[in-house]
């Protein structure tokens, strides 16, 4: 039992680090959007090379940040849903073990 | 249907579903038509050895280690979630985690370019991100590049006798970093521009390797993590897997 606890802590410690990581940038640079990288990249293209131009465009590109927002906050959560119903399944599984055994 | 392949479709089901509704902006790939025809090409050709070792290796873990599908479907909802989150990062951008390095890890680095191939097309035709002429460039570096890299610090780092957990941290940030290390030297090698190969190159590291330190690090957290988890309820998979095999020690 002592060693579960001592887990589960390792466990909180490690999160608040990943928190803190991302976090910190918005307190150091407070003048920033944070826009994306790739974003910078195409910028950075259009100057050191000024007379190339991208020759394809998107197949379907959604029509603004709102609907972007949707599928982003879908991506997560399908993405999570199908993540945290494999580690329960196992979680249970685990503990039925357990139970049998002793 | 058995059971088993019940639980497959359903996995399978899951997989596409969810990497159809990836958004727009959420990875940080090159940009639709922003690689010349050459290397559109170029990078695609390259990409195909990989692939089919990779549709190779999926299909002999599924025959020989169907216990271990869940684990397949939850290194690839890994992946999907973490390239959800688009992280704000010191150099003032944002970008996200590739999630590919615990694949990697346990199913080994072509399972990836399998898994990542479908990602990457899906945000393409979809959702205006990455693309089509960009697919073979970006699935080079992000289910490729990535994945070995990881697959190959981990085993480096099992040899030398790391912890475990360690090993995981340094496999999945270095395999995460490395991803954009290739993407600006793909870009470097398109846009050389004045400031040359070397130049243009480094220009694009500035962009996005800079960007991509913190992200990596909170990738080897999280996949340390997950590797937690995983030690803890699903010993029987791993062992099947050969993850303890592979570390050595255990």
């Amino acid at each position: 039992m002592e060693q579960t606890t001592g887990k589960w802590k390792t466990v909180v410690i490690l999160f608040l680090i990943c928190v803190l990581i991302a976090v910190l940038p918005l307190a150091i640079n407070r003048d920033s959007e944070f826009g994306g990288a790739d974003g910078a990249a195409e910028e950075a293209i259009s100057q050191i090379d000024p007379n190339y131009e991208a020759w394809a465009d998107p197949v379907l590109e959604p029509p603004g940040g709102e609907t972007e927002s949707l599928l982003f906050c879908l991506q997560a959560a399908i993405g999570s849903g199908i993540f945290f119903y494999c580690f329960g399944v196992m979680r249970e599984r685990h503990r039925h073990q357990k139970e049998s055994n002793s | 249907m058995t059971k088993k392949q019940k639980k497959l479709v359903i996995a399978l089901c899951g997989f596409s579903l969810g990497f159809a509704v990836t958004p727009v902006a959420n990875a940080m790939h090159i940009m639709e038509g922003y690689l010349p025809l050459p290397y559109a090409i170029g990078w695609s050709v390259i990409c195909i050895p990989f692939l089919a070792a990779g549709l190779i290796s999926i299909k002999k873990t599924v025959s020989e280690h169907r216990k271990t599908l869940i684990i397949l479907a939850m290194a690839g909802a890994y992946a999907f979630v973490l390239s959800s989150l688009k992280i704000p990062s010191v150099s003032g951008s944002s970008s996200h985690p590739t999630g590919t390095g615990l694949g990697a890890i346990l199913f080994g680095p072509s399972v990836m370019s399998v898994l990542g191939i479908i990602v990457l097309l899906f945000q393409a035709l979809l959702l205006a991100h990455g693309g089509l002429t960009t697919l073979g460039a970006n699935t080079f570096s992000m289910a490729i590049a990535g994945p070995f890299v990881s697959y190959g610090v981990f085993k480096l780092a099992s040899k030398l006798k790391c912890p475990k957990l360690v090993s995981v941290f340094l496999a999945a940030a270095l395999g995460d970093l490395f991803t954009y290390c290739v993407t600006s030297v793909q870009l470097g090698l398109a846009h050389p521009g004045s400031a040359g190969f070397l130049g243009a190159t480094a220009e694009f590291l500035g962009i996005f390797a800079v960007t991509q330190i913190p992200l990596a690090i909170i990738e080897g957290i999280l996949t340390a993590i997950v590797i937690m988890g995983l030690e803890s309820y699903a010993k029987t998979e791993l062992t099947e897997l050969g993850y303890y095999k592979r570390g050595g020690i255990s």
